[in-house]
């Protein structure tokens, strides 16, 4: 990821304001990035109540840590950092926690389309083409009522989503974060990256395209 | 003697950039395709492939809406407790500092 020099020199300023003790500015880091470093640590640990614990703790390393930051990565990176490491201390301690490399990845070999919906490879015109055409339905979710319905089922799609599959789209998807942030913070390569984010987008484009068959 | 790469037909008869992508294939390769790491054989047999399947057109248009709505959902704040409570472990970090 490449920072363009104005977002650079606002992350220094950011820096130089928390040193100073500005207190928006620790408001600011802290109301931005609490909800990205919970949803890192549920891919550490278990409890929802001990990911919050992570967090605080993060925040309150942050605190007393500042003073030692010295820009070599960026701000972003060192809080991801700084949250993993305190996961893994606590992985010490607490039996609940879990290495992401543990975690439920969902079948091996999961396609991302029931291969029944597809003609067989031996067809003699159209192999492996769609046995039926698909239906549109993105033009609906522009509706007001089908769009706030739509955001219900995609919430809870996400939430059923085998764990790894859920954070890794999470973090990409809802928290905009790069693939590589995503790899820096749970130490996976690129491949496995983005094999857990087709898996879980193919999976809610699946519950997506159903509801749409179903109810509207 | 030795071929030209260009006139040897080991290079072209087994050649994949040659072969059309099957829908089946393309739902398998659409995450790299939309994250631009498709090497670009594949990309041009995607592109191809998509400007003779409507269905596969509405499949990447899905696959869109999806990423863009995963975008649209809202997380959950930070409690105000544990907000208030970090902040006024900053505000003791700073008395401290200017003790000092």
């Amino acid at each position: 990821m490449t920072l363009t020099t104005e977002k650079r020199s606002s992350e220094a300023e950011l820096i130089d304001q928390l040193r100073t003790g500005d207190e928006g500015a620790f408001a600011w880091l802290v109301d931005n990035y609490s909800p990205s470093l919970k949803r890192l640590a549920l891919a550490f640990v278990s409890d929802d109540g001990v990911a919050d614990e992570v967090v605080q703790e993060t925040w309150l390393a942050v605190i007393t840590g500042i003073g030692r930051f010295e820009g070599r990565s960026s701000l972003k990176t060192w809080l991801f950092k700084i949250l993993t490491n305190r996961a893994k201390t606590r992985g010490a301690r607490d039996s609940r926690t879990v290495r992401f490399s543990d975690l439920e990845h969902g079948p091996a070999d999961e396609p991302a389309v029931s291969p029944d919906r597809f003609l067989p490879f031996d067809h003699p015109r159209y192999p492996g083409h769609w046995a039926t055409p698909l239906h549109s339905w993105s033009a609906l979710v522009e509706d007001g009522a089908i769009r706030r319905e739509t955001m219900d089922v995609l919430r809870r799609g996400l939430e059923a989503l085998p764990r790894s599959q859920r954070v890794v789209v999470t973090l990409r998807d809802v928290h905009g974060w790069t693939a590589h942030e995503v790899c820096a913070a749970l130490e996976m390569s690129e491949a496995n990256q983005r094999v857990l984010l087709h898996r879980g987008r193919s999976r809610l484009r699946s519950i997506l395209e159903k509801y749409f068959a179903e109810d509207v | 003697m030795a071929l030209n790469s260009d006139t040897d037909p080991r290079n072209h008869m087994s050649d994949d950039t040659l072969r059309e992508m099957a829908c089946q294939e393309l739902v398998e390769v659409i995450t790299e395709y939309v994250e631009g790491t498709l090497p670009e054989s594949d990309r041009r047999r995607f592109d191809a492939h998509l400007t003779t399947c409507a269905s596969c057109r509405e499949y990447l248009e899905q696959m869109r809406t999806l990423i863009r709505l995963n975008g649209d959902l809202t997380v959950k704040s930070i409690e105000p407790e544990t907000r208030d409570s970090l902040l006024r472990a900053f505000r003791r970090w700073r008395e401290a500092q200017t003790d000092l």
